[in-house]
């Protein structure tokens, strides 16, 4: 059985002229338990708009979106959300900011300060408890922010560009450690992406999206082992499935490599 | 090595670099007490009109010294600090309410604003047949000014919020509650302060006004007195007074800031920037 199944799920905006704008066509997806989905496509492809549709903060405008069998009508604690900056609270300690979602979810913080010690020394971050956001570097904060949003002990952990924002290298590092951190926590994750590379040296599936309006293009089994390494991008397999999603882009794409 | 600068001296300007803008500051001060000097001496101008700095200072002395001033000042300093603690307390908490319910937003903030466009100067004869010429009337004249700016200002901090930090707890299920006291209140905090910091201000002037318009004591209503008697030189020394006065309470709530928003802070490293 599928974790997530979304089914003729649309969404439409309104226009300053009053006609309805379609971000997403009827689009039908479903999410395997235990998964690593990427969702690649070019900005306006209504990816981001997906995601946020998926955790609850966005309304949807038609269809359906199942969790675990049951309707999924707006903010669910099965979800754990990454968002594209961290989006810490500067006032708390980094262990206060990880245990945020227990607060807000009216859980005993006290009982889950083991849990949060536990995920920040998994992120490598201890020692760093007690420091203030803006004491870490943008890789840290955003580490911060994944563990955030597994403290909770959600069964999806959901990713919108987590790593748009941080320079070549740290990204290539921080997809591995998004993997191991994936492999340690055993949670499904879906993780929208602007990156092709990206998006199949994660995947195990990979959804790609065109825009005007969204809609998926095609799904693709990644056929790579695990552990992923960063050399199987030079390989040749690889190299076939950037330009399987390419195809869908043509020339103009407005895709970064 | 040579060519080389020691990087401590590259990195540490000298102790005069970074202090030359009290030096050039305390220049100033002492150049405009010395043209006014020279000009009233020169001039030959009344004391009664004008009078030089030098009598200014030896009043000042003799009435510190002699006490006389005591009584005043302790009067007015509790009809500022009772004034801002009351219209503070009450912009600060109305505002939150308002920020935190728009429906309250929508049936009692237009109130609010109109009674804000009666200057409140013009209240302070009615306050005082109220209250009568004690301390009381001179509180909630310094209340009513310094209300308003705090509250204002508190509504605006609240809606100043990331839209992302919203969107964040959202997705973690909060409650409209709790993202108000665990988000949008701490970010309102910065411009609370600039309210606090005007309405003080403003409480010293709505507690000199209430003493202009009936009272038995305080700095204002010796203002008065002093003027009676023509010792302009002796108005001037409450001047002089009240301004350090100001400064001190604007210092006071500056500390506070410092301390209660300890995110934010400039960084003294920075070279360029404002």
């Amino acid at each position: 059985m599928s974790l997530i199944e979304v089914t003729g799920l649309t969404k439409s905006y309104a226009t300053r002229e009053g006609k309805p704008v379609l971000a997403l066509a009827p689009l039908d997806l479903s999410v395997r338990e235990g998964e690593f989905l990427t969702i690649v496509g070019p900005s306006g492809c209504g990816k981001s708009t997906l995601l946020k549709i998926l955790a609850g903060t966005l309304r949807r405008s038609g269809g359906q979106v199942r969790l675990k069998g049951q309707a999924l009508e707006g903010p669910n604690r099965d979800i754990g959300m990454v968002f594209q900056s961290p989006v810490l609270l500067p006032w708390r300690t980094i262990a206060d900011n990880v245990l945020l979602p227990i607060e807000l979810q009216r859980l005993n913080p006290k009982a889950h300060r083991a849990r949060a010690a536990e995920l920040i020394r998994m992120v490598g971050l201890e020692g760093f408890e007690g420091k203030y956001p803006s004491e870490l570097s943008g890789g840290m904060q955003q580490r911060v922010g994944i563990i955030r949003a597994l403290i909770h002990d959600p069964a999806v952990l959901l990713l919108d560009e987590p790593f748009g924002a941080l320079d070549a290298m740290t990204r290539e590092y921080m997809n591995l450690e998004l993997l191991r951190i994936w492999k340690a926590a055993g949670k499904t994750v879906i993780l929208v992406t602007h990156s092709i590379p990206e998006a199949i040296f994660l995947a195990d599936r990979v959804v790609v999206m065109t825009a005007r309006p969204g809609r998926i293009a095609e799904v693709i089994d990644v056929d790579l082992p695990r552990p992923r390494a960063l050399e199987m991008i030079n390989s040749d397999v690889f190299g076939g499935y950037v330009r399987q999603i390419r195809a869908h882009f043509g020339s103009h794409g407005g895709l970064d490599a | 090595m040579s060519g080389m600068a020691d990087p401590s001296e590259v990195r540490t300007p000298s102790f005069l670099r970074r202090h030359i803008h009290l030096l050039v500051s305390v220049l100033l001060l002492a150049a405009v007490i010395g043209v006014w000097e020279g000009l009233v001496r020169g001039f030959s101008i009344p004391k009664l009109i004008l009078p030089p700095p030098s009598a200014i200072l030896s009043s000042l002395a003799k009435s510190l010294l002699s006490g006389e001033l005591n009584t005043h000042i302790w009067v007015t300093m509790l009809e500022v600090l009772g004034g801002f603690a009351i219209g503070g307390g009450i912009g600060f908490l109305l505002g939150c309410l308002i920020g935190r319910f728009p429906f309250l937003e929508r049936t009692i903030y237009p109130y609010v604003v109109a009674f804000q466009t009666v200057p409140k100067v013009a209240l302070a004869p009615l306050i005082v047949i109220w209250f009568g010429f004690g301390l009381s009337s001179k509180i909630v004249t310094a209340a009513t000014i310094c209300f308003f700016p705090v509250i204002a200002n508190t509504l605006v901090g609240l809606r100043v919020t990331p839209s992302d930090q919203v969107e964040m707890m959202a997705s973690f299920m909060a409650s409209r509650g709790q993202i108000f006291w665990k988000a949008r209140l701490p970010h309102a905090l910065p411009y609370v302060f600039v309210g606090l910091d005007i309405g003080i201000i403003l409480s010293i002037i709505g507690a000199i006004v209430g003493e202009f318009v009936g009272a038995q004591a305080g700095l204002g209503y010796m203002i008065l007195q002093r003027q009676f008697s023509m010792d302009i030189a002796g108005v001037f020394v409450i001047l002089v007074i009240l301004s350090v006065f100001g400064l001190a309470l604007h210092e006071l709530v500056r500390f506070v800031q410092r301390r209660v928003i300890f995110w934010i802070q400039d960084s003294e490293d920075r070279i360029t920037g404002a």
